[in-house]
């Protein structure tokens, strides 16, 4: 608290005298504590924003918990909040309240880069060594060299339908793209600028003459084929949902009937005690997706206990647990060999292991002005994607 | 000197100081009005238009979305350029406008009848259950009843299920189900004012307007709507003001979008600060118009 205050000062003054260099955004981070070299005993207390389902204490199923035993382990009391966007999770991270959070890679780069996130010391993380390599040093995790976080998971965005409703079993995300849909008023989205790159993954597929090859590299005319594309869709959306919970009673009320999901929303729907018939799949153009990293906050108020989460949340058990909850492919490996004894095909239908397959799923990143191609300085940036998104909604 | 002397002229000679303080404040009225008033208005100064100020201020700095992802402190007019250059944002503003004003004329129809008997035609005890009835909306937490109106206006909803025997279907969630919950929410905001103003109505303008030979309907023009007029005012500031700010029935009963919705999303979700601030004198000018305008009518005497 005294910590934070004065940190409030002192930007306060900053502002003030108008010195810039005195703020904390400087790129890589510093300016924050340094480095642990070993991790010391737990302060008694972890604030840390997760998105739903990362952080279970039995509060949905009382068999699915991982939160009570870290706490009787290492004494940190986890306060774990839900957030329900990548850029939630950037504007609470930015609130200083948190010491770390479970942030997608449209959300890591604009942590490194602001120097909210702190670099991470992976000689102190005890299962680094069993974590996917095809998760190392990825630009959603590494900025400059330096590692700020250990990947803690990944999976694809799914298309999800209620199947007593929506027939045929649809295989293509072109059900949520026709303005002229059966389902007109039912469909519903993601709402998050970062919803675009599925329509763009879309195009990718469908028009070939755009030549879209990175959902999130658009120059101009892909960007406009694409906001007009949600702008269509917009004409045959009910509501949009980016709260979990909101987007799980629309379906079970038939508000909503075909959409993009997570996993673990039609898990929530299945096993509900009036389960509700949906199904989901990754359409034939491929799927917007994620990976997901464990980052702690540059000045963060409990740094031994986020480094004692971080060791939990990804030993093989708790990410064999985490995995099946949340229906996700587990970062650690070696959590596959105890999924296997209760669910043998699992880590198979979700490609762990299975390099070629993350690489063509096209997981959130920010997109950037520089393409990162031949063409140059001539994408889209985020400022533009935010302004477009609200151009869509109207 | 005996004890009992001193003691009789002690109060007049030498006052204690509770007693000079509160002669002082007999003497200086504007004293005594300055100490009640500083706490509060004090507080008012600092914290509303201080935090207003800060409000405005910010509507003029930077907020990098490509690079850094920060907000620097320079002054420029980039915000309030790119809201008037993007016809996005006054279609927003516009709807925002429009549907406040729809309910607030909905709520005031509504109104009407029930502040009249509240006002005028009821005694005593019907007045307070009328009262208590107003009232009990507003004891029950905001969301639940946009809640509770999801539920209605689902699509498995009440409403639907009412309706097919007639093979008719609600509005389902859109800008209509925005309108019906906003005009339900607030509409105990214009009861309330408007049943006061029809108090002071008083009765025997209406039986000399009627003994002058004037109708129902002339009665009401030209004696009843005048003198509540201020009150209706009164009463539509509140629900074109609540109207005007709200973002959250707007999120869960439809997919469009308010000046507050576009607020919150820039600030509470994407963290440009800067664009959301500049969105925000929107609807603070807009009610700076409608209250002036609303002091003219005469509503601030009938508040």
């Amino acid at each position: 608290m005294i910590t934070r205050r004065s940190r409030l000062w002192v930007s306060a003054a900053c502002a003030s005298l108008g010195i810039a260099a005195c703020g904390s955004a400087s790129p890589g981070g510093s300016g924050g504590p340094a480095m642990l070299t070993k991790i010391g005993p737990g302060e008694g207390a972890l604030n840390i924003i997760v998105w739903a389902g990362y952080a279970e204490a039995g509060q949905d199923d009382p068999t699915v918990d991982w939160v009570t035993p870290f706490q009787k382990q290492t004494g940190c009391k986890v306060n774990a909040k839900i957030a329900n966007t990548s850029d939630e999770m950037v504007a609470l991270m930015e609130t200083g309240q948190y010491d770390g959070v479970s942030a997608s890679g449209n959300a890591t780069l604009r942590l490194m880069a602001g120097g909210t996130a702190a670099p991470i010391n992976v000689n102190l993380l005890t299962n680094y060594a069993d974590i996917n390599p095809s998760l190392k040093d990825q630009p959603y995790n590494t900025y400059n060299g330096v590692h700020y976080g250990v990947p803690h998971g990944w999976g694809a965005n799914l298309l999800m339908w209620r199947t007593d409703i929506v027939k045929p079993a649809p295989d293509s995300w072109g059900v949520v793209f026709d303005p002229n849909s059966p389902y007109k008023g039912k469909i519903t989205a993601y709402d998050d600028p970062i919803y675009i790159a599925d329509a763009a993954l879309y195009l990718k597929a469908t028009r070939p003459d755009l030549h879209i090859t990175d959902p999130y590299e658009l120059d101009t005319t892909q960007f406009n084929a694409t906001v007009n594309l949600l702008k269509a869709q917009h004409t045959v959306i009910g509501t949009y949902w980016s709260d979990y919970t909101k987007e799980q009673s629309a379906f079970a009320n038939a508000d909503s009937v075909v959409g993009t999901t997570w996993q673990v929303i039609a898990n929530l729907l299945l096993t509900d005690k009036n389960p509700t018939p949906v199904a989901v799949t990754v359409p034939k153009e491929g799927s917007t997706g994620w990976s997901d990293t464990w980052m702690m906050y540059s000045h963060a108020a409990h740094p031994n206990c986020m480094y004692l989460w971080m060791n939990w949340i990804t030993s093989p058990a708790v990410q064999a647990q985490v995995a099946q909850w949340f229906g996700e492919a587990p970062a650690n490996l070696k959590a596959c060999d105890i999924i296997a004894t209760t669910d043998p095909t699992f880590c198979a239908t979700y490609h762990v292991g299975d390099a070629i397959y993350l690489h063509n799923l096209a997981l959130w990143k920010v997109p950037l002005t520089n393409c990162g191609d031949s063409r140059g300085n001539v994408c889209k940036g985020y400022s533009d994607w935010l302004h477009a998104w609200t151009d869509i909604k109207g | 000197m005996s004890a009992g002397r001193l003691s009789t002229t002690r109060p007049t000679t030498r006052p204690t100081l509770t007693r000079r303080v509160a002669r002082t404040l007999a003497q200086w009225p504007r004293i005594r009005v300055a100490a009640l008033l500083a706490a509060p208005v004090g507080w008012l100064v600092v914290f509303y238009l201080g935090s207003l100020a800060v409000l405005f201020a910010a509507a003029f700095w930077h907020y990098d979305a490509n690079i850094t992802f920060t907000i620097t402190k320079t002054f420029s007019f980039e915000n309030f350029v790119a809201l008037f250059s993007d016809p996005v944002y006054r279609s927003i503003a516009g709807r925002t406008v429009m549907i406040a004003a729809l309910v607030t004329i909905t709520d005031a129809v509504l109104a009407f009848p029930i502040a009249f008997v509240m006002g005028k035609l009821a005694g005593p005890k019907l007045r307070s259950v009328l009262g208590v009835l107003v009232l009990m909306p507003l004891w029950t937490s905001y969301l639940v009843k946009i809640l509770a109106w999801r539920l209605i206006l689902s699509d498995g909803g009440v409403l639907n299920w009412l309706l097919r025997p007639f093979h008719l279907s609600g509005p389902g969630f859109g800008e209509v189900a925005v309108y019906l919950v906003l005009s339900y929410i607030w509409l105990p905001y214009m009861i309330l004012p408007l049943a006061a103003g029809f108090e002071r109505v008083p009765t025997s303008l209406l039986e000399a307007s009627t003994d002058l030979g004037a109708r129902t309907w002339q009665t009401f023009r030209s004696v009843v709507l005048p003198l509540v007029f201020p009150a209706l005012v009164a009463g539509s500031i509140f629900t074109f003001s609540l109207t005007l700010g709200d973002y959250i029935a707007v999120s869960q009963v439809s997919s469009t979008q308010f000046i507050g919705s576009v607020i919150y999303d820039n600030l509470g979700v994407v963290g440009d600060l800067p664009l959301a601030a500049a969105f925000a004198t929107v609807p603070v000018l807009v009610m700076v118009v409608y209250l002036l305008l609303a002091r003219r009518a005469g509503a601030f005497e009938a508040l």
